[in-house]
């Protein structure tokens, strides 16, 4: 644009370039950094791929590339529990996907769209609810649900129990979306005579298509990563692990000399669908985190 | 500090500035805060006491000026709607307390009788013929009385409430009646559920939830706290335990309690510290490093924005637990950045990153500092970048115009909206640093073990938050239930005081409706 501009002075022109060069510098530096930034990002991950095809040992080493390639790790994988591990925490993520979607959107489209009296106290409750570190609730869960024989090996059903059950104070980020559509919306559509049933799943649902989504993606990405309760409730059972809990116990000192390229095999394994997903829906979770962020 | 008006205030250099507002929040603020919520708290108790004496009275005029059928209801719930023709309502009513009844007496009866001493009969030995052995015979449960006690005095309290309903109701019921309109039938009340009560049917799964698998737990929590319920008192086959009242605030916070070991409340002081040490560092870091990388990638003139962005997002998609766990090992001693280093004849001895005591575990400490800013980076880019975009262009223009700078523009435009609109998740995000269980526990497991410390419970590590500390009580030797519950609660109020002193102070608390 400027170029087109007939300068008056050679003054200006002069400052003109040199504005040119400086920025020229900088742009170049941040170059150099992203691609610094990028490179150390990308680090772990690259060495994590390269080591689940390494064959010729199976202990931590001091280098890189692999000597000898090959899908032993793979392969040994399938011998182990980590099949049943894999569908454990595919079920999980399935089935808490569904259901905490529903609880949240419940929850968040109530208190986004309705006034009654109890909505203040419910989410100043609930902030206040919050604050309680939520492991402390893990050891009377965990006895709880050991009595109603949802432990160790048939630790799914509880550990969907769990996630879902308390989902619902997790509404602030859909709350927020649910804020912005006007309700304006809602009110032509009262007037018409829509019951708020209608209004919901007639206008408000058709609206939500990127909240729905960000929802059922962070619900479905949570147990893939879930280390804590997991451990706990399916305590010392093989058959009721999920992967993280599973992986991570192939690290302790005294597997590790023998499964860490097996764990680097799992671990690809693991992210490669979940990374898969959520690039494909990589634009709602965007929308998802920054709309939340500033709403708070 | 004398209070200044705006004039003088503005007449003041930066640092006096500085200096007079946060002196302001400790003399005037503060003092006013807490005197507000004194007076608000006591204000709150005397308008619900009163609350209170109002209902009784209308309770008592419903049942004096109520006809039979309402009179009859204050002991059969329901027969009021029942005798009215709202057979639904009425039905509901009355199951609902033939149910309390018979859960009172079958079994609710025990566990609030038991509450009180949480069990008398301890589990004794017995000879057992067949196995020729002695065996334990459990007879009370600790656990059962203290959890089915609470749960029995919450459903009280909802049957108390629903009682409530069914005295107002009929009075309503009247009224209506008396005004010559019709009730609502059934069919009609069936319909307001998706309607005009359709809130109630939104909210009651999921606050039913939240009810039993939140507030019973942590409600149960708050009392295990005082009592002494342990690995050695699990309450049912090896011993009761009971209430002990305060003791265990007090093994917990008192210096005093020093017994040739560690005591508790030095390394809950050093706990403390480091967690709150970790908080500061792991959001501000993230913050200020992530907005800079969110900067550099949104200047004019780079290309490649939407690679760039995308190679950080790629890291939020991998479940951390993968990329937490083979970080650390790669940091391990023998990991492969010090086999990387050694084969490069940079070093000659390898770092124990995770096992170096010097200094508090001072390099254990930075590096998972550093980590977490390798962690939280791309969030905070995504977050900032949305926030960047809604700066208005013609702010950094007319800067330019006057002649400022890159920082100058920084600091005078983007930092201040940023703050502004960041503030309350740099709340958040500070509160959930403090309970940032994962990456602690996932990196170095709370390592390098603090060898003073950890006589005291669980293997206290330098690099050990509450929350993870908490973990290892529990899960350690003794299962110490009742000492992780105290930490629990004194997490809560630490988190609770720092959140309250901050919503006073920032200016960006807006009102929620202003969005709508």
């Amino acid at each position: 644009m400027s170029e087109k501009r007939v300068e008056p002075s050679s003054a200006p022109v002069q400052q003109h370039m040199g504005l040119k060069a400086s920025r020229a510098i900088s742009n170049t530096a941040i170059y150099v950094l992203l691609v610094i930034i990028s490179v150390i990002w990308l680090i772990p991950f690259v060495c994590i791929v390269l080591q689940s095809f390494r064959v010729e040992s199976t202990w931590q080493v001091g280098y890189v590339i692999p000597q000898k390639w090959g899908l032993d790790n793979y392969r040994n994988l399938l011998q182990t529990d980590f099949t049943r591990w894999y569908l454990n925490t595919f079920i999980i993520a399935l089935i808490t996907a569904v259901l905490q979607t529903v609880i949240v959107l419940c929850m968040s489209y109530t208190l986004s769209r309705f006034r009654f009296k109890m909505r203040g106290p419910l989410m100043r409750f609930m902030l206040i609810l919050g604050m309680f570190p939520g492991m402390l609730t893990m050891i009377i869960l965990y006895r709880v649900l050991k009595d109603l024989g949802m432990t160790q090996e048939n630790a799914v059903p509880g550990l969907i129990l769990v996630y879902i059950a308390s989902s619902g104070m997790g509404y602030y980020v859909s709350k927020g979306f649910f804020d912005t559509i006007p309700k304006s919306l809602d009110e032509a559509a009262r007037v018409d005579g829509a019951t708020r049933l209608q209004v919901l799943y007639k206008i408000i649902l058709p609206l939500s298509k990127p909240i729905v989504i960000y929802t059922i993606l962070t619900a479905f990405m949570g147990p893939w990563g879930d280390f804590v309760f997991a451990r706990y409730i399916s305590f010392g059972a093989s058959a009721g692990k999920n992967v993280a809990v599973g992986l991570y116990d192939w690290l302790s000192k005294d597997q590790i000399n023998k499964s860490y390229t097996m764990f680097c095999a799992g671990g690809v394994l693991v992210a490669l669908p979940v990374t898969i997903l959520f690039m494909c829906l990589q634009r709602y979770y965007v929308e998802g985190v920054t709309g939340g962020a500033v709403k708070g | 500090m004398a209070n200044l008006t705006d004039l003088e205030y503005l007449r003041l250099n930066r640092w006096n500035r500085f200096i007079y507002r946060f002196s302001h929040f400790f003399t005037e603020k503060l003092p006013n805060g807490l005197k507000n919520f004194f007076v608000g708290t006591g204000r709150r108790i005397a308008g619900a006491a009163k609350k209170v004496g109002a209902e009784c009275v209308d309770i008592w005029s419903t049942f004096v000026n109520g006809d039979w059928k309402t009179k009859l209801s204050f002991l059969v719930m329901g027969f009021g709607n029942l005798a009215r023709g709202q057979i639904l309502r009425g039905i509901l009513f009355l199951l609902f307390e033939i149910v309390f009844i018979f859960y009172m007496v079958t079994t609710g009866a025990y566990w609030l009788s038991m509450l009180p001493s949480l069990g008398l009969q301890g589990p004794s030995k017995e000879y057992d013929p067949i196995y020729d052995t002695e065996i334990t015979i459990p007879h009370d449960n600790s656990f059962k009385i203290l959890l089915y006690g609470v749960l029995t005095i919450f459903f009280i309290i909802a049957f108390i409430y629903t009682w409530r309903v069914n005295v107002r109701q009929n009075k309503l019921a009247e009224q209506i009646l008396k005004s010559g309109k019709k009730l609502r039938s059934g069919r009609e009340d069936l319909r307001s559920m998706v309607d005009d009560q359709f809130h109630k049917t939104l909210l009651a799964l999921p606050l039913t939830g939240i009810i039993i698998f939140t507030v019973l737990p942590i409600v149960f929590m708050i009392l295990v706290a005082f009592t002494n319920y342990d690995g050695a008192h699990n309450g049912y086959s090896n011993a009761l335990f009971s209430w002990v009242g305060w003791k265990n605030f007090d093994t917990m916070l008192n210096w005093s309690n020093n017994s040739g070991t560690q005591s508790y409340s030095a390394t809950f002081g050093e706990v403390l510290t480091w967690t709150l040490i970790w908080a500061f560092f792991a959001t501000f870091t993230n913050y200020f490093l992530g907005m800079f990388v969110a900067m550099a990638i949104n200047k004019k003139g780079i290309k490649l924005k939407k690679v760039w962005r995308t190679i950080l997002v790629l890291t939020i998609a991998i479940p951390q637990f993968i990329s937490l766990l083979y970080v650390s090992k790669m940091f391990a001693k023998d990991g492969i950045l010090n086999g990387f280093l050694l084969s490069m004849g940079w070093i000659s001895q390898a770092i124990d990153f995770w096992g170096d005591t010097a200094n508090n575990g001072l390099l254990a400490r930075i590096m998972v500092i550093v980590i977490n800013i390798w962690i939280g980076i791309p969030y905070l880019m995504l977050i900032v970048t949305g926030i960047l975009m809604n700066i208005p262009a013609d702010l950094y223009e007319s800067a330019r115009i006057d002649g400022a700078n890159a920082w100058q523009q920084y600091t005078k435009i983007t930092l201040p909206y940023m703050l502004f609109i960041t503030g309350p998740y740099l709340l958040t995000s500070f509160t959930g640093n403090m309970n940032n269980f994962n990456v602690i526990y996932l990196l170095t497991g709370g390592a390098p073990t603090n060898a003073a410390a950890s006589s005291a419970a669980g293997a206290v590590g330098f690099t050990d938050l509450l929350i993870t500390w908490l973990f290892k009580i529990t899960t350690g030797a003794g299962n110490y239930y009742y000492l992780a519950s105290v930490v629990g609660i004194l997490v809560f109020v630490v988190v609770a005081v720092i959140s309250l002193i901050v919503y006073n102070v920032l200016p960006s608390i807006k009102n929620e409706e202003d969005f709508q």
